[in-house]
Formats: structure tokens, C-alpha cells, sequence
């Protein structure tokens, strides 16, 4: 096959199915914490039923310019999906999911609800927790690997993760955070029943509030797939390579449901001082120990 | 749409609001949601937020104080939407029908489709309302064309 022919089947297949990967994995994740919490918990399909739903609510509009915002959201978290896929600059991916987040707090803003503006204020002070961490992983990346490619992630011969420990263990911290995953469910919670209402999403509906629970899917897709950059190489065993970043990723993704069910909430200043101490220190000792053992 | 319909059937989501209850009603209605009934493997989650609502539960009788209220919570409530009226104050006021405040059951404000007697009516008999409720949801025509601002709700007194 060509290459632009392969790529823009890439493109389509990525565009397509994280959805549903998406949707089934926050299905898993609401079974699962159902059955944390003793219950039975809704049929794995619940996700979809549940934005099938919302496409066809009646389209109540606060303001003219929200919908522009919720697809703007949309639109850049599947542009870095997409660049993932097609093993682009790593940098770039960081700062289009950025700019996904962006568009939804701008979204946020444009309302007049109290709720909706202190969730886009929390949220971008999460941002602010999260995002130097996201950097310095790319940039622990580059160090050993020499470029933001990911290509270059695939190309490299051994397990990033070992000799970016402690960077890997930031991402872990920062992704309960990007997962709006209690203790850091701060801007919008799963359940609306927080200070803020749903804080966040408080004023979208309907269709918009559809898109919104798209675009997390998308994220989430992104997320792990991020996490399986850090064991990109499989492993052989009895002679059976095995991919074992997909199985970390979904370890990863059992452990934020854990995280999610056994944490109470955390104060947003709390979450902002120790993801700068521990997240950020953890990622900094490693890079400094990359340094002066690789002496690059 | 089939579809549709039947996605609109598995996830009703609920607001719940306490019009003028003695909370006998509201205790009964949260503990649906407990490990012991469970209703979210219906698909229903509580959602607190009338913008995201399709079911709205009242427990309480209606008066001229949360007449307003009550009307403002069900018309932010997109289309298609149901009423539940839980516990015999909210059906028909109950007790304190003919107290000089008491306007009667809330469909004196708006419209009900499901009606759940009892003093306080068991969570059992509620999630048979919110079941019920769903059948009346599927029933409604979706208005997927209607592209509606939002109503500037109207703050008048009532009566």
C-alpha cells in the first residue's frame, strides 16, 4: 500500500474505533465501581445508551458560541489522537490536547452560571499542576530516545520505563488528575453530586454534553496510549512476543478506578502543591539522574 | 429511531427535588441508590443538575413559595422529560392539603405523568414510578429538529 493511502487509514480506523474503545472502557469503569461499592452496577453498553441519549434531547443552547467551543474540544482531542497514531512529534500532541482542554474551559467561561465558571477556573489550575509534568515526561523521552518523535519511542531498543521510573510513576499521579478521577475530581465529577453541581459541564446539555463525554473518550484512548509508550517493546516469553505497554495501560486504568473508589477528595491547593512536589520532583531527580549517568 | 428510543429508555437520568417534604419521601428515594436496590443497573443516575435531567422526582406539596421554584427546575429540563410525583403529599397534598399555604399536589404547577402514593411510599414502589416513567418517555416523540433557546424563565409571583 502507499503510504498516504496507509495513513489515511490510520486515520480513519483511529477516528472510528477509540470511540468505542473509549465507551467500553468507561463502561468497565462503572461496572467496576459498582462492584467496589457492593452494587450490580449498569450494563457495559451504559455509556453509549447514555450519549445516544443525549444526541437526542432537546438542543437547549445558553449561548450561541458554546457549541463552537464543545467542537473545537472535540476536534484537537482527536487531532493529537490521530498524530499519536501516525507516530508524530510527541511535543506537539502535549500541546494540541492542551489546547482541547482550552477550548472546553473557554466553553465553560462563556456562561454566565457561577457553577460552570469556579469548574473552568479549577480546572485550569489543574492544568497548571499537571501540564510541567507532561512536558518534562517529553522531555525524558528526548533524552534517551534523541528526538519527540515517536517513531524514534518504537525505533529505541529497550523499556523507556526503565530508565524513566519515577517519570512514569508522575504520569500515573498526573493521569488521575487528567481523568477528573477522585481525589482530583475537582472541575466535574462522574457524579453530580459535588459543591459545583458538575461543576465544568454544569451548563451544557444535550448534544453538547454528548460531544463532551466524546472527546473524554478520545482523551482517555490518548492517555493509555501514551502510558504504552513507555514499554513500547514487547516482550518475549517462551519464545510469544507479548505487547505488554497494552496490558500496563489497562493495569493503569483498573488502578485510577481504584484510585477513584478508596480517596475522598483532596483541596485544589493541596492537589497543586504535591503534584509540584512529588510529581514534579519525581520527573526532575529522574532527569538529573539520566544526566549524570548517561553524561548527555 | 428505535435506537434512540431504546437508549432513551436505559438511561433516564434523575433530578430529585424536595418541594415541601418531611424527608420521609427524600430518605426513601435516596436509598434507591444504595448497594440494596441499586438503581443504576437501570442505567439511572442522579444527577442533580436539571440541564442533564430526563426524570424529575418531587416528593412534597406544592405552596406559593416553591410554586416558582419548582416551575423553574422543570422548564430547564430538556425535552422529552417526565414527572414523578412521590409520596401522597406531592400527588395530592396530602396531610396538609388544606393548609392556607398549600396550593395541593404539584400538578397544580406541572404536568405529572407518574403518580406514586404512600406515606412514605417504599423504595421498591418508586424505582415500579421511575419504570413507569420510562415507559412515558419512550412514548414521547423525539424533537431532535426543535432548536430552542433557552426560555428566559419567568420569575412572577405566583397566585
Amino acid at each position: 500500500m502507499q503510504p498516504f493511502l496507509q495513513q489515511l487509514c490510520i486515520i480513519l480506523a483511529v477516528v472510528l474505533v477509540a470511540p468505542l474503545i473509549g465507551g467500553l472502557l468507561n463502561g468497565v469503569d462503572r461496572i467496576l465501581t459498582a462492584r467496589l461499592q457492593g452494587r450490580y452496577g449498569p450494563p457495559l453498553l451504559q455509556p453509549f445508551y447514555d450519549v445516544i441519549k443525549l444526541i437526542g434531547k432537546e438542543r437547549i443552547t445558553v449561548n450561541s458560541t458554546q457549541m463552537l467551543y464543545v467542537i473545537t474540544s472535540l476536534f484537537f482531542a482527536v487531532l493529537s489522537l490521530v498524530m499519536f497514531a501516525l507516530r508524530q512529534d510527541l511535543l506537539m500532541i502535549v500541546f494540541v490536547l492542551a489546547f482541547s482542554h482550552i477550548a472546553l474551559i473557554i466553553g465553560a467561561m462563556s456562561v454566565r452560571s457561577p457553577y460552570s465558571k469556579i469548574g473552568a477556573q479549577r480546572e485550569i489550575i489543574q492544568m497548571m499542576a499537571y501540564e510541567p509534568v507532561i512536558v518534562l515526561m517529553v522531555v525524558g523521552i528526548y533524552l534517551i530516545t534523541g528526538s519527540f518523535m515517536i517513531d524514534s519511542v518504537y525505533a529505541h531498543p529497550s523499556q523507556l520505563a526503565l530508565r524513566l521510573p519515577l517519570v512514569f510513576l508522575a504520569f500515573l499521579y498526573v493521569l488521575t488528575i487528567k481523568l477528573r478521577k477522585s481525589p482530583f475530581d475537582l472541575s466535574t465529577s462522574h457524579h453530580g453530586h459535588q459543591e459545583l453541581i458538575k461543576g465544568l459541564t454544569t451548563e451544557f446539555s444535550g448534544l453538547q454534553l454528548a460531544v463532551i463525554e466524546l472527546t473524554h473518550w478520545y482523551e482517555l484512548v490518548l492517555l493509555l496510549g501514551m502510558i504504552t509508550l513507555f514499554f513500547a517493546q514487547p516482550v518475549v516469553v517462551y519464545g510469544i512476543p507479548i505487547w505488554i505497554g497494552g496490558l500496563v495501560a489497562l493495569g493503569a486504568f483498573v488502578f485510577e478506578i481504584i484510585i477513584d473508589n478508596i480517596c475522598a477528595r483532596t483541596s485544589l491547593a493541596w492537589m497543586l502543591k504535591m503534584t509540584w512536589l512529588a510529581g514534579l520532583g519525581a520527573a526532575v531527580t529522574n532527569i538529573i539522574w539520566l544526566y549524570l549517568a548517561t553524561g548527555r | 429511531m428505535s435506537i434512540m428510543r431504546n437508549s432513551r429508555i436505559k438511561s433516564p437520568w434523575i433530578v430529585h427535588f424536595d418541594c415541601n417534604s418531611c424527608n420521609g419521601c427524600d430518605i426513601e428515594t435516596l436509598a434507591c441508590l444504595t448497594p440494596m436496590y441499586d438503581v443504576e443497573r437501570f442505567g439511572i443516575i442522579n444527577v442533580g443538575n436539571p440541564k442533564h435531567a430526563d426524570i424529575l422526582l418531587v416528593t412534597g406539596s406544592a405552596n406559593y413559595r416553591n410554586a416558582r421554584v419548582l416551575r423553574n427546575i422543570y422548564n430547564q429540563m430538556p425535552e422529552p422529560k417526565a414527572v414523578v410525583a412521590i409520596g401522597v403529599c406531592a400527588c395530592t397534598g396530602g396531610i396538609f392539603r388544606e393548609c392556607y399555604n398549600v396550593l395541593g399536589g404539584i400538578d397544580q404547577v406541572i404536568p405529572v405523568d407518574v403518580y406514586v402514593p404512600g406515606c412514605s411510599p417504599k423504595p421498591e414502589a418508586i424505582i415500579d414510578g421511575v419504570v413507569l416513567a420510562l415507559e412515558v418517555l419512550g412514548k414521547k416523540e423525539h424533537p431532535v429538529a426543535t432548536e430552542t433557546e433557552h426560555e428566559e424563565v419567568e420569575h412572577t409571583q405566583y397566585a
